[in-house]
């Protein structure tokens, strides 16, 4: 094991991570996971994303459906997507993609179809900008696994 | 927090074999959930909506505990919960979901939770649901 290029890639992965809950991509739900992936479970936190972001394409369809016709929308069953969206993204610690769900539901509350489609636009914008960062992420860990080294618990607070 | 920390905390969880069903509609809860409960040694179910929690309470099955989700389709967590209570389920039934306001917080209560919990749930919210409802002895 090159002992520099581990401590190399763990101070990337740190940095890389901080800069996450920094920006407000990530908040502490999101360590909350972190803190429950061992040995027996070692891909948990990849899992549970991939999860999430199964959720959000689904929702972000059906929500774009629901507001397609601008005479006929169904606020009723865009509510209650944007509200599964809002639960999910706690869930995982997305913290962007719920703070747009918050916004969205308002939008729903008044039933602003204009104010809904700017929110489903920014949501399906934050959780591919969401995913890409942790795809990065997730990289970064296995290139310190392949290394021979162990990823760093990192304390947010 | 380690396992031996945890059983620090919980000395009978151990030895336990508690076990509980999680009812919620959502993947990504399912599989949290069901990782927090692993962690803390608790064997446990999962249904998808209250309607499949009734049905498996009246197949005969039993748990110490329910996890119960407010908003599912088909049935939901406050007509699950009457219904199971109805039957005369005497399960302890924690509460867990986003909907917080005190009068939706109230309606669900008064379904018959024994507990409530803010999502999303962590270690902690979940080894309080535990000490609440007096899943160990305290030495």
């Amino acid at each position: 094991m090159n002992t520099t290029v581990v401590a190399q890639l763990q101070r990337q992965f740190q940095d890389y991570i901080v800069s996450l809950y920094q920006q407000g991509f990530l908040d502490s739900q999101f360590s909350e996971l972190r803190k429950l992936q061992d040995e027996g479970s070692p891909d948990f936190v990849s899992e549970v994303v991939s999860l999430f972001f199964d959720d959000c394409s689904k929702l972000i369809n059906t929500m774009s459906r629901s507001l397609e016709q601008p005479d006929n929308v169904d606020f009723k069953q865009l509510d209650s997507g944007v509200h599964q969206l809002k639960g999910s993204s706690s869930s995982v610690g997305a913290r962007r993609v719920k703070n747009v769900c918050i916004s969205f539901k308002e939008c729903c509350d008044v039933q602003n179809r204009e104010g809904c489609l700017r929110c489903l636009q920014q949501v399906d914008y934050e959780y591919k900008m969401l995913k890409t960062k942790l795809q990065d992420l997730f990289n970064l860990e296995q290139q310190i696994l392949q290394a021979g080294g162990t990823i760093p618990q990192v304390d947010i607070n | 927090m380690s396992r031996d920390q945890i059983a620090e905390e919980l000395p009978n969880l151990a030895e336990s074999k508690l076990t509980a069903l999680v009812v919620d509609d959502s993947f990504v809860n399912q599989t949290i959930h069901q990782k927090l409960l692993n962690r803390l040694g608790i064997e446990n179910d999962v249904v998808t909506n209250g309607k499949e929690a009734v049905d498996v309470y009246c197949s005969g099955r039993n748990y110490d505990l329910i996890l119960m989700d407010m908003d599912m389709p088909i049935m939901n967590g406050i007509q699950a919960t009457k219904r199971l209570r109805e039957m005369g389920i005497e399960s302890k039934i924690a509460g867990v979901t986003t909907r917080a306001n005190e009068g939706e917080k109230q309606e669900f209560m008064e379904a018959g939770l024994n507990d409530f919990q803010e999502k999303p749930l962590t270690i902690s919210k979940l080894l309080s649901i535990l000490h609440k409802l007096n899943f160990y002895v305290q030495t």
